[in-house]
């Protein structure tokens, strides 16, 4: 008797990846930055990361089975979306802000356009985006304060009287914020401002930063977790160096120049870090950016993505009316990418003009 | 030691361990040869003989056919006894000639000519020509083609391919463990053809002994230079081979080594060589890897042309395992075959058997755009975009993302998370585009 052997086409190997291993171990590197959020924020930052996820992975579901589709929610990539959506609220917000968003991120921003694979700009930015448009005091005012420190990471009692209300209510990137809006500038008086300022980037609040004890989002507010998480998906090769090192590197070279409250070269020197480690930049840039989906397909799409969503995040920071500008930049340059790719296509081995 | 690479490529396991350690074993004589007239590219060879006729053991029974043709000789004494289809290890049926055995294995008659050496290139060029030696490899290109580049595009250099980056194959590592002077031999009779200046021999990282030796018995050899090369796929890969030893790019949209003045062999096609210009020797046997995890003794066996591959695994104890795939060559590139009745041709490296877990299928999800097929490429093509082109007939963008330049080697299935089976969308883009080629120019 014959055996039923498989002929198929070459390769006959292939290695241990595949679409649950990637999107999965984006889950895992995910796990410090909740970890840290529950830390600082208690288990609302947990329930509503739940909540998120939740909603997330029943709208796939959902969807699918009405389309009569398989239900690949398995796959995991729901769970990263819902993840991310509760990343990008604050402690104090309810469970419907996030419920809303991850339903919108799934429906609209991934299966209306076919599912995972075809989505033109990441779901979860998206949401985010939705969020902001149709509740914008809700994503930006009644920030969730660490159980340890400050909204704003600056230690208050080194503040002048007349701008402790100022900083005890924003975050980091919404006291920079104020800081150059020309009425709080009458109304505290240029020095306060400056000592502020001086405050704001000095070694204790960067340190706050780093760590995490600042109020932000859930997600974003330890740099030393999102770190951690990055340097796995690295090292296991499944998010590329080019897209955050060019983003960030962006952030840092214009922050620089562009950062302090005079003008061209005006800051100090730990303006650069201030920027990075505030706000959902790491978040941002090793996390969503490189969401394979959405980002180009090529080594030289990749460093021009990552420089586009340094200058937009940088231009909305420092000269927009919002404090941060990571998710619209990333979702700008999300549209770009067909136009990227054509351009940077590799100039194939051997190369002859036609 | 220095080992010089390409761009792009990947890393599978290189699971040579199954038979890098056995000898070459020569395979007894089967019962019956079965020689297809296709063992090569180019034009089938016409058969000189029919059914009935007997024949001797390195006797031309088939001629080339055409320019881009090959010989195929007799690799047993016997009896004719059809020319009909056949399976082919390629995956497909070709014209065969099938030869009943007999218990004497008488050859034609054969020469020792020590001063080969000094032999004309017009005469060693015959004598190559003579034993239908082609590229033994996998592709079978016509040697003598190879050795006659056209007179105003001189060769400078010869490049030795001992790399074997095929996972499991080890038949071109033993044969340079066991006969580095034939294969040193070839690749002088290769240089003085074409008068190139100097010769490479490339080795990858995983043969260190091999690369001693062969660094060894060619110490005073100023013209001759062991290439120590990094260990990936598809370091063996003729165009990545070539710019690895010399920094030369060969063109693209069907450039030929010769354009940067080079020619390659395969190590086994040097031994073929040496014994056709030496002895006057027809191709008629060649080294080949049997092996798999569910092999019961993994070999190098050195078989007649024309033995069946069932015969083969017999020799290695059969299987352990129920078979799940068979493949003729290496895992990458090679053929899947469904079932054991092919016969080994010139070009046949490998044969190897998977069991039922490792020939699993994987299921195609949507492209992810991971880029990791880019990343891979050792060609700098765009698998997915190939892939998603031809998927949706869209053979301009096929085209330009480079699906004729393709050359199959792989890389990019092998790390595609979303297992996307690129290679076989590169044929179906091939066929069409090849097929539209055609029409438009008749």
């Amino acid at each position: 008797m014959k055996n039923k052997t498989i002929v198929s086409s070459s390769p006959h190997l292939h290695d241990a990846t595949n679409v649950k291993y990637v999107m999965w171990h984006v889950v895992i590197a995910l796990m410090p930055a909740l970890i840290a959020g529950i830390i600082f924020f208690g288990f609302s930052a947990l329930t509503i990361t739940i909540y998120s996820v939740i909603a997330a992975v029943t709208t796939e579901a959902l969807i699918q089975k009405l389309r009569k589709k398989p239900i690949t929610v398995s796959d995991g990539s729901a769970v990263i979306t819902g993840i991310l959506i509760a990343f990008n609220v604050h402690a104090n917000s309810s469970w419907w802000l996030v419920v809303v968003g991850s339903i919108f991120a799934i429906a609209i921003g991934k299966h209306a356009f076919g599912g995972l694979g075809y989505n033109i700009v990441n779901p979860a930015l998206l949401g985010r985006a939705f969020l902001l448009a149709s509740w914008p005091t809700r994503m930006t005012a009644g920030w969730a304060k660490t159980q340890f420190g400050e909204l704003s990471g600056i230690t208050i009692d080194n503040i002048p009287a007349v701008a402790k209300d100022l900083v005890s209510h924003a975050t980091p990137l919404g006291v920079a914020n104020m800081l150059r809006d020309p009425e709080i500038v009458t109304s505290i008086g240029a020095d306060n401002v400056y000592s502020v300022f001086t405050h704001l980037t000095d070694f204790s609040t960067l340190n706050n930063l780093f760590w995490g004890n600042i109020g932000q989002c859930i997600g974003e507010i330890s740099a030393f977790a999102l770190l951690l998480g990055a340097i796995y998906l690295l090292l296991l090769n499944i998010i590329e160096w080019r897209i955050p090192a060019f983003y960030i590197g962006t952030v840092f070279v214009l922050t620089y120049f562009f950062g302090g409250i005079d003008g061209f070269m005006s800051a100090p020197i730990t303006i650069p870090l201030f920027h990075i480690l505030s706000g959902g930049l790491l978040l941002g840039a090793f996390f969503m950016a490189t969401d394979m989906v959405t980002s180009p397909i090529t080594k030289k799409g990749r460093i021009i993505f990552g420089i586009g969503a340094g200058i937009i995040t940088v231009v909305i920071r420092l000269y927009g009316g919002y404090p941060e500008g990571v998710s619209y930049a990333i979702l700008i340059m999300n549209l770009f990418v067909p136009l990227i790719d054509k351009f940077t296509s590799p100039k194939p081995f051997g190369e002859v003009k036609a | 030691m220095k080992f010089k690479s390409f761009n792009g490529g990947v890393h599978p396991k290189d699971s040579k361990e199954y038979s890098k350690s056995s000898a070459i074993e020569v395979m007894d004589i089967p019962k019956k040869v079965v020689i297809p007239l296709s063992q090569h590219i180019g034009a089938p060879a016409n058969p000189i003989v029919k059914p009935g006729d007997r024949v001797k053991t390195g006797q031309l029974i088939a001629e080339p056919s055409a320019f881009v043709s090959l010989a195929m000789h007799s690799s047993v004494t016997g009896k004719v006894t059809k020319i009909a289809m056949n399976p082919h290890p390629g995956g497909f049926s070709s014209m065969a000639i099938e030869i009943e055995t007999e218990e004497q294995d008488e050859w034609v008659e054969l020469i020792d000519d020590a001063n080969y050496l000094d032999l004309s290139a017009e005469e060693i060029k015959l004598r190559i020509g003579n034993a239908g030696i082609c590229g033994m490899g996998g592709a079978g290109f016509p040697t003598l083609i190879k050795l006659s580049p056209p007179a105003d595009k001189p060769i400078d250099t010869v490049i030795l391919n001992g790399v074997e980056c095929e996972p499991y194959l080890t038949s071109d590592y033993r044969n340079m463990l066991e006969r580095p002077k034939d294969i040193i031999a070839g690749l002088k009779i290769i240089m003085k053809t074409l008068s190139a200046k100097q010769g490479y021999i490339g080795i990858e990282a995983n043969k260190l002994d091999a690369i001693k030796l062969m660094t060894d018995l060619t110490k005073n050899d100023k013209d001759i230079y062991v290439v120590p090369l990094k260990l990936k796929y598809p370091q063996g890969a003729e165009k990545q081979l070539i710019y690895a030893c010399t920094k030369r790019k060969v063109p693209n949209k069907g450039g030929l080594p010769s354009s940067v003045e080079v020619v390659v062999q395969n190590v086994g096609t040097a031994i073929a060589i040496y014994e056709a210009v030496r002895y006057k020797k027809p191709l008629i046997e060649r080294v080949i890897t049997v092996s798999g995890r569910i092999v019961k003794n993994p070999k190098n066996i050195q078989a007649r042309v024309g033995t069946a591959f069932s015969e083969l695994v017999e020799k290695c104890g059969g299987t352990t395992e129920e078979i799940g795939k068979i493949i003729s060559g290496g895992p990458m590139m090679g053929f899947a075959l469904p079932d054991l009745d092919a016969p080994v041709c010139k070009t046949s490296s490998g044969l190897l058997l998977f069991n039922q877990k490792e020939a699993r299928s994987l299921e195609e999800h949507a492209c992810l755009r991971c880029g990791r097929c880019v990343d891979a490429c050792p060609l700098n093509l765009l698998p997915s975009f190939i892939a998603s082109a031809v998927k949706y007939k869209d053979w301009d963008m096929a085209e330009k993302s480079g699906v004729m330049d393709c050359m199959k080697c792989g890389s990019c299935s092998y790390v595609c998370p979303a297992h996307i089976k690129i290679i076989q969308w590169v044929d179906i883009g091939k066929n069409q585009i090849t097929a539209m080629r055609r029409t438009a120019k008749s």
